[in-house]
């Protein structure tokens, strides 16, 4: 892939996604980045598998109605699990509901991952057990979150950074602006990352952004950019490693693509063709690494066979924890709305206590 | 914490606001004060001025101009334990940052089951009465008391303007705490008393009629109900302080005890913070109403242009028509008590 610019930290992005393997896993000669550890892209690897086969499992949950809807991230893996990989255990993600994926690699459990979108409570994970905010359904506006929690971070002398995840239809939503100006002002130790999967729901790039990419969006708030094949996990870890320990903001534009609709209640054939959606799978982030780790010798059958079988132990433990009836109590609507709760809300309460006697 | 009490007898309401800031400063060290030009200017009406330079600019800062901005940052700065206390420069410019305090602000207690706690302050300059021009006198309460999950607080005097302040930043709960800009050279002394932070107060006691103000009407209506008294009316004023939650004890013995009521408010009413307070009152209080609840609040207009606010606004003659209205012949006046 022709590389136009190096990668020190310049404002503007390359021309070209930077990238380490090509598209049928061979390496980049002379790429900017530095290619993973071996240990690392094995354990890339394997937590894409896993993380593939969880998504599938989330998709198929929906179908039997133990899920309301689940947004896949099929496709996306590398950007999902890349980044992640990157975090320091005390650095923040703060995610969106696109990112499920994302917060089991993170270590989150997987029922508590996807208890939102099962209707049992708008959230199910304790975010300072893991370090990972709120996953967030209003576009963007994760975005300040983020900025707000790394500069408190810096305030307080703490070596912590955040990574906030966000789709491309989200750039466009006044918040990420005034959260790459905050970053770019306070030098907030925060990587945005872009996952540009070619569409807002159904509205493509064409019509979202007039910019040549996505990245150069970060050049007018004095924001580092980069530009990278969001299908190429090896250098998604690289440069999200490298923007987590540069110390200020980044903006990092991945290229990639989500395979399935927009969740399962969205029909993606109204608004793309089959082609489009082959040419992609074509570009497949796991079978990418698996033919570079194989060629190196470092993924053989064996492995590959368990690995396979660790995501089917995975997807199992998903399905047992998912297949039973959340039944979370009528009181609990009125706990939490304010640390003591006020008299009109437990005399609500006494009333709902009423109906259901 | 106990309040610091001031050394001069008389503070303006900004006066005291800039003491509670410095005393919460000063006692709390990851207490932040940060927005537009609240840094070497000390904001538009001086609330903040004087805190940058002694506590420095880690503590109290400007940032871009960008109210989402600052309200998504403070979020996430409260989510990494420290309290924010953020300035909106003008009522209606606190508009572009609703999506962050009604989305997130107020519900991530609720969401996360109570482990994510936001003690953010949102400091509002509110309502008219300024010759202020457009967008700069937006009575914007009912958007916000709306919201379950914040709390709403407004002083009517400095004393309470002290402390409220004190306790706001204390509260684990996030606050949108409006300023009555109309009120803040208005001067006061400051007690050392606690309010707690849920209760409204009799501000004038009085037999006939009670008037439920707050904010920038307080004194409006203290002013009422010393006119009435030439009317042989008794006036009893209740100051709200609290909008949300709601005090509906201090309230409803007011009204059990007069029997009658006109809540004030600046703002427009329809769909107004008044008509949930008739509607509670009138819940509650009925049989002890010799009359219904009545309003007086500023008209359904967009606020008006400088020079015809005087007519948009309550007024002493409005409130006493009110007042007026309340039929007087009913011989059981004050006499009916719980
Ligand atoms: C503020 C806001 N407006 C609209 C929506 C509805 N909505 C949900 S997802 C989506 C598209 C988002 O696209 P993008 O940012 O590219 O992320 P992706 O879904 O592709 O991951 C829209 C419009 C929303 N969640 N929030």
């Amino acid at each position: 892939m022709a590389r136009t610019r190096a990668p020190e930290r310049t404002l503007l992005p390359s021309d070209e996604p930077l990238s380490l393997l090509r598209k049928d896993g061979t390496p980049v000669d002379d790429s900017p980045l530095s290619m993973p550890d071996d240990d690392v892209l094995v354990e890339l690897h394997r937590r894409m598998v896993i993380g593939r086969r969880f998504d599938t499992q989330a998709t198929a949950l929906t179908k039997q109605g133990r899920l309301a809807v689940y947004p896949s991230s099929r496709g996306q893996e590398a950007c999902e699990v890349g980044s992640v990989l990157a975090l320091r255990p005390t650095d923040w993600l703060f995610p969106t509901y696109r990112d499920s994926v994302a917060l089991v690699t993170r270590g989150v459990d997987p029922a508590e991952t996807l208890t939102l979108l099962q209707g049992g409570w708008h959230l199910g994970y304790d975010p300072y057990e893991h370090r990972v905010g709120p996953q967030c359904t209003p576009l963007a506006t994760n975005t300040l979150h983020a900025v707000g929690f790394a500069h408190a971070a810096r305030l307080k002398g703490e070596d912590v950074a955040a990574l906030v995840l966000l789709g491309d239809g989200a750039t466009s939503e006044g918040d990420t602006h005034e959260a790459l100006n905050f970053a770019g002002v306070w030098k907030a130790p925060v990587v945005f990352l872009v996952q540009n999967n070619g569409y807002a729901i159904s509205v493509p790039m064409s019509k979202q952004n007039a910019a040549p990419s996505l990245a150069h969006k970060g050049v007018g708030y004095g924001v580092p950019s980069v530009l990278v094949d969001g299908n190429d996990v090896a250098a998604v870890h690289a440069v999200v490693r490298e923007a987590l320990e540069s110390g200020g903001p980044t903006l990092i534009e991945a290229l990639t693509y989500r395979i399935e609709a927009h969740t399962n209640a969205d029909d993606a054939t109204r608004y793309r063709t089959s082609d489009e959606v082959a040419a992609w799978l074509d570009r497949d982030p796991v079978d990418r690494l698996e033919a570079y780790l194989t060629s190196r010798g470092l993924l053989d059958h064996a492995r590959r066979a368990a690995v396979a079988a660790e995501a089917e132990e995975f997807a199992a433990s998903v399905r047992a924890k998912l297949n039973v009836d959340v039944e979370p109590s009528p009181e609990d609507l009125f706990e939490h709305v304010y640390a003591t709760t006020p008299r009109h809300l437990r005399e609500q309460a006494a009333l709902l206590r009423e109906e259901l006697a | 914490m106990t309040a610091v009490v001031a050394q001069e007898s008389q503070l303006s309401l900004a006066g005291a606001l800039n003491r509670a800031l410095a005393d919460a400063l000063a006692a709390d060290p990851t207490v932040l004060v940060f927005g537009e030009d609240v840094g070497a200017l000390g904001g538009v009406f001086r609330v903040t001025d004087g805190l940058a330079a002694r506590f420095g600019e880690q503590r109290v800062f400007d940032t871009p101009l960008a109210e989402s901005g600052i309200v998504g940052t403070a979020i996430g700065m409260a989510m990494n334990g420290l309290r924010p206390v953020v300035e909106m420069q003008f009522d209606a410019f606190a508009y572009p940052a609703f999506e962050q305090i009604t989305s997130h602000l107020a519900k991530l207690r609720n969401r996360t089951r109570g482990r994510v706690e936001l003690p953010v302050v949102i400091r509002v300059p509110y309502g008219g009465g300024i010759g202020g021009v457009e967008h700069h006198c937006d009575s914007s309460e009912a958007y916000y008391t709306h919201t379950p999950g914040l709390r709403v607080v407004t002083p009517g005097t400095p004393d309470d303007a002290y402390r409220l302040l004190r306790d706001a930043i204390d509260s684990p709960d996030p606050v949108i705490f409006l300023e009555p800009k109309r009120r803040y050279w208005a001067k006061g002394p400051l007690s050392d008393e606690r309010i707690g932070f849920d209760r409204a107060v009799v501000r004038r006691a009085g037999r006939d009629v009670t008037l439920i103000a707050y904010g920038p009407m307080v004194a409006t209506a203290l002013e009422t109900a010393e006119a009435a008294t030439e009317e042989g009316w008794d006036v009893e004023v209740v100051d709200l302080r609290s909008l949300a939650p709601f005090d509906d004890e201090t309230v409803c013995a007011s009204v059990v005890k007069t029997g009658r009521a006109v809540v004030v408010h600046e703002a427009s009413g329809f769909g107004g913070y008044g008509a949930e307070v008739v509607a509670r009152v009138t819940e509650r209080c009925f049989h002890h109403l010799h009359a219904p609840v009545l309003r007086v609040t500023g008209f359904d207009i967009p606020y008006p242009p400088p020079k015809l606010e005087e007519h948009h606004l309550p007024s002493v003659d409005r409130i006493l028509d009110a007042i007026g209205r309340l039929q007087w012949d009913d011989e059981v006046v004050g006499s009916c008590g719980a």
